[in-house]
């Protein structure tokens, strides 16, 4: 386990340096003027000169890259060309937004995903089964997006003409101010999010299931007299878990990158919709933390679902 | 250096398409981080043989014995830790794969799965070309024509050139590994277990193809099984191998008329007799505890831990593969104490700890056969 | 040293007549030699549900090919702006009828001519986007898989790195420094879902490269790159139509979600996802700019995705797992 440990944590650590790489090289080095980009479209000769030097642009590659790194270890983003806030406060103001609504929409699509599968799985072929099939592959033919908007005509737009104020159509209310309103700003945005993804869990729920309630050690425990409740839960989802861990693990990106699309249909102010808009506004400091900031969520995260994976399956660490 | 064959009556080398001298096959095994070399299997371990031209001889032994890995090494599919291998007066012990490829004509191997061994997304027509097309002999019509003549030869129908090998039965898929491995018209043919996937009833007719083919192509085959009664009817030697080394090498009627090494007796009382009063009266022996690991073989002779003759010696010398006393010239066993003529087996006492030992005489036929693993997987 | 040699009067005298074999009796009873794509091709033409997805596949392809007919015989072009026939008094976009059949847009474009131009957009970025991964994942995951140790070490963890990227970000990010273009979408795209298939090519891989045919090649002298490509690459034909009929459904909706984000092919050119983008602020006004490129796209990866689904089910039925892709 300690080896397995060390292993996975210096691949995490691998892969955050050649993401910093990647990042350091595509703003800083390619061929094209990153002070100019950073100054803007407007700015004089001199603006670029100066925020040349500011940023120690013309010092050798390699300590640029060196400074640039021990600033980041330091939680030092940079200042955003925009009012020049700290990029750091910036996404701190914003990540509480885009982690509700990316935990919230991760619980329901487990919850959905694995319950649609099981339930699809031990009664195989009936209506149930075709139906948990044929939504699976509608919402996972669904993109993101296009389900937020349905959400949005029907579930917001159709029901207020109609005279039910349930949901609200945009925005978004902190968890501390207001709990309730928190969760009804974010409902639709995690139905919208978890849908697509919980079609994958549902089918490969339903076929690792199929797989394990077939093995003999299931009707070994059903011929012990277990109830059939407790053979499913207690024996054959134990097992049936460990692809799904292994998928969440992989979906985490997508879970992100759901995330950014659902925010900007419902006007979410997440980390989303911050980095939409600093596209159109050429806001390359603030994109730079979002990526590196998104990158280490997903590298830690990946390692914690690694760690799981190998608590759960402890053939795992051998390999 | 031991040889198979003692130096008196070592045949002119003429005579020999195959000398294998005191080969070493080991397999790395790598754990951690750095892939640290952490120990050896120690698959085949200093064998040395001699297979004169036109000859079968048979190489038996359990599974994991290494005799599969010793194929291998001779057809150069591995890499040898040590030793060489001259074929056909020419050392090929150390050939690149490319210098090796011209010779592979010389040198052909039928597998023991004759599912695996065929691509299952290829027609037979194209797996049976593929000797031609890989050495550039013939293309288009030319090649078709020689392929179905092939099919012919050993007993297929030419018209089934386009099937896939799903659509054969298991003796016709082993036909057409047959068929590929003799379109080069090779000196030397390997047979990896040919028959031990196939149903006893098809067994039969793919040996009499095998020594059909020998009489009219002039072949010489190594033939590798770990049953001794399929060895028996197609070889005109055996070699028994136990743990990476040969313990025994005679002719056919030498072996089981006095089979001297204490292994060799313990396989061939497990070889079923059809006569039940014969079988009756047949001593059974078994052996005690399980195959010892490959990787950290036993001290001396490796058969000392199972042997019911051990002493102390073997514990501690490992014995020679040596002509034994009143034995043709041709026969040797690695033995300090080989079995005599009429000696019962079963009665023997080791001389040195040894696991538990269970009833040794006239035990069930199933309980031997499970000793000695008569069924091999790949 | 060739086999025609072989003096045929000769071998029919050591080669028994194949009627002499009790074992080829009932295997030669005439079943008709089909090979396996054959067996696959007629268990799809029984799938209704294939049939019906292809039909729908190729209805949508002809419609994207012929775009500028559709145009030219509606009278409208996917950039022309009518903002008197196609906004009523408020400047808001008109529903559905007989100028406009699916209704204008919000600067009373056709919303017809720009699905159909859509297609367009869509189908080439599908398309290229996993022909592109399944070609690059192939090579990568065959070449990884055959030659194990230190190349397979390299290349494996090289696609875990990719598979553990933010995609989305990174595409943002390039976006930001190159601009939009369907080039980049395209390219993006590509290289995000190449590792998926080098992924599992490489598994398979490994898994052929120890069968016994594998083996059987190598002892005839084959070289490395014939045992890749005539042993090795036939059986992972099979899945790798199956992983390329599901790549472009999903290359799709990621080429839709870019050009919603403005990331994508850049306006005027009609996509379905700037269409729906530019339909967010009027959802509420006009449901048809919304409802028919949202429309034909889930039609597009619902189409693709149970092809897909159904070719998998053709080539291997054993294969259980959907969504593995």
């Amino acid at each position: 386990m300690g080896a397995f440990l060390v292993r996975r944590v210096l691949f995490g650590l691998l892969v955050l340096w050649i993401i910093s790489v990647v990042v350091f090289v595509m703003f800083f080095v390619a061929p094209h003027d990153p002070a100019r980009l950073l100054a803007g479209r407007q700015a004089t000769a001199s603006e670029i000169l100066a925020i040349r030097h500011n940023l120690g642009l013309d010092r050798p590659i390699l300590e640029q890259y060196g400074s640039w790194v021990w600033k980041l270890v330091h939680g030092d983003l940079g200042f955003s060309y925009r009012g020049s806030v700290p990029v750091r406060d910036l996404l701190g103001s914003r990540i509480p937004v885009t982690a509700s609504l990316a935990f919230g929409a991760a619980v329901i699509w487990l919850v959905i995903g694995v319950g649609a599968g099981v339930l699809a799985a031990i009664k195989p072929r009936t209506i149930a089964d075709r139906l948990v099939t044929f939504f699976a592959l509608f919402f996972y033919s669904m993109p993101t997006f296009l389900l937020g908007l349905f959400f949005l005509f029907f579930f917001f737009f159709k029901l207020y003409t109609a005279g039910f104020h349930l949901f609200p159509g945009s925005g978004y209310v902190n968890l501390k101010d207001d709990p309730l309103g928190w969760a009804d700003h974010l409902i639709l945005p995690w139905f919208a999010l978890a849908l697509v993804t919980a079609a994958v869990y549902s089918r490969l729920t339903r076929g690792t299931m199929l797989d394990v309630l077939g093995e003999d050690y299931i009707r070994t425990a059903r011929s012990k007299g277990i109830s059939e409740g407790r053979v499913i839960v207690r024996h054959a989802l134990r097992s049936a878990l460990t692809p799904v861990v292994t998928q969440f693990g992989i979906d985490l990106g997508a879970l992100l990158g759901g995330a950014i699309v659902t925010e900007n249909v419902f006007g979410l102010p997440g980390l989303g919709q911050l980095a939409v808009q600093s596209i159109s506004d050429q806001n390359l400091p603030v994109i730079i933390g979002i990526v590196i900031v998104a990158s280490l969520f997903i590298v830690v995260a990946n390692m914690c679902v690694d760690l799981l994976y190998a608590v759960l399956d402890p053939r795992v660490r051998l390999t | 250096m031991i040889h198979a064959v003692a130096p008196g009556s070592a045949p002119q080398d003429s005579d020999v398409l195959v000398r294998v001298d005191d080969v070493r096959k080991y397999f790395p095994i790598r754990t951690g981080l750095l892939r640290r070399e952490v120990g050896r299997v120690h698959a085949v371990d200093g064998v040395s043989l001699e297979i004169r031209k036109g000859e079968t001889l048979g190489i038996v032994g359990e599974t994991g014995c290494g005799k599969s890995t010793l194929a291998r090494c001779i057809a150069r599919l591995y890499d040898l830790t040590a030793g060489t291998v001259v074929f056909d007066g020419r050392d090929i012990s150390r050939l690149s794969r490319r210098r090796m490829r011209p010779l592979r004509k010389g040198i052909q191997m039928i597998f023991q799965d004759p599912i695996g061994s065929l691509n299952p997304r290829r027609r037979v027509g194209s797996i049976i070309g593929d000797p031609f097309a890989i050495h550039g002999i013939s293309r288009g019509e030319d090649r078709k024509h020689q392929v179905q003549e092939l099919m012919r030869v050993v007993g297929l129908n030419p018209e089934h050139y386009n099937r896939f090998p799903a659509e054969f039965s298991g003796g016709q898929r082993q036909r057409i590994g047959v068929a590929r491995a003799l379109a080069l018209r090779p000196k030397l043919i390997i047979a990896d277990e040919p028959v031990s996937a196939l149903d006893v009833s098809i067994q039969a007719q793919i040996l009499n193809l095998l020594t059909d083919l020998q009489d009219e192509f002039g072949l010489t085959y190594i033939f590798i099984a770990h049953d001794l009664s399929v060895v028996r009817h197609v070889s005109d030697r055996i070699a028994v191998m136990y743990l990476g080394k040969i313990v025994e090498v005679a002719s056919v009627s030498e072996l089981y008329a006095r089979p001297r090494h204490p292994y060799t007796n313990a396989l061939l009382s497990a070889v079923p007799v059809p006569d039940p009063d014969q079988a009756d009266q047949r001593e059974r022996i078994i052996l005690v505890g399980d195959v010892p690991s490959p990787i950290n073989p036993p001290s001396g002779c490796r058969f000392h831990p199972r042997c019911p003759k051990a002493q102390n010696l073997c514990t501690e010398v490992d014995p020679p593969l040596e002509v034994k006393k009143d034995d043709r010239a041709e026969h040797v066993a690695a033995c300090h104490f080989p079995v005599e003529v009429g000696e019962k087996l079963s009665r023997a006492r080791a001389g040195i700890a040894q696991p538990e030992r269970q009833a040794a005489v006239e035990v069930s036929h199933e309980a031997v056969e499970g000793a000695i693993g008569p069924k091999e997987k790949t | 040293m060739s086999v025609s040699s072989i003096d045929p009067a000769q071998s029919a005298l050591s080669a028994p007549e194949p009627s002499t074999f009790g074992e080829e009796g009932e295997a030669a009873k005439e079943i008709q030699g089909r090979s396996p794509w054959q067996l696959a091709w007629a268990r799809l033409r029984q799938d209704k549900v294939a049939i019906g997805s292809a039909v729908v596949i190729l209805l949508i392809t002809l419609v994207a090919i012929g775009a500028p007919l559709i145009a030219h015989l509606v009278g409208h072009g996917p950039g022309d702006t009518y903002p008197f026939i196609g906004e009523d008094s408020y400047g808001l976009p008109i529903g559905p009828n007989r100028t406009f059949l699916l209704g204008a847009d919000d600067l009373g474009r056709d919303v017809l001519v720009r699905v159909v131009y859509g297609a367009r957009v869509s189908l080439i970025a599908g398309v290229v986007a996993s022909a592109l991964a399944v070609l690059a994942g192939g090579i990568v995951g065959m070449l990884a898989g055959y030659f194990g140790t230190a190349v397979d070490t390299a290349l494996s963890r090289f696609m875990d790195v990719i598979l553990s990227f933010p995609l989305l970000l990174f595409a943002i990010a390039l976006v930001s420094l190159v601009g939009p273009s369907l080039t980049v979408s395209i390219a993006v795209i590509a290289f995000f879902s190449w590792a998926v298939v080098g992924r599992i090519v490489r598994g398979q891989t490994l898994s052929l490269r120890e069968k016994e045919f594998v083996e059987a090649a190598r002892s005839l002298g084959a070289s490395d790159l014939r045992i890749i490509f005539v042993d090795i690459l036939p059986n992972l034909v099979a899945p790798l139509i199956v992983y390329a009929t599901l790549l472009i459904p999903a290359s799709i909706v990621f080429e839709a979600t870019l050009s919603f984000l403005g990331l994508g092919v850049v306006p005027p050119t009609p996509t379905w996802g700037n269409m729906l983008s530019d339909s967010l602020p009027y959802y509420k006004v006009a449901w048809w700019f919304m409802l028919f490129p949202g429309g034909a796209l889930l039609i597009t990866t619902l189409a693709f995705n149970l092809l897909g689904d159904s070719v998998r089910d053709a080539l291997d039925p054993r294969y259980a797992r959907l969504f593995k892709a």
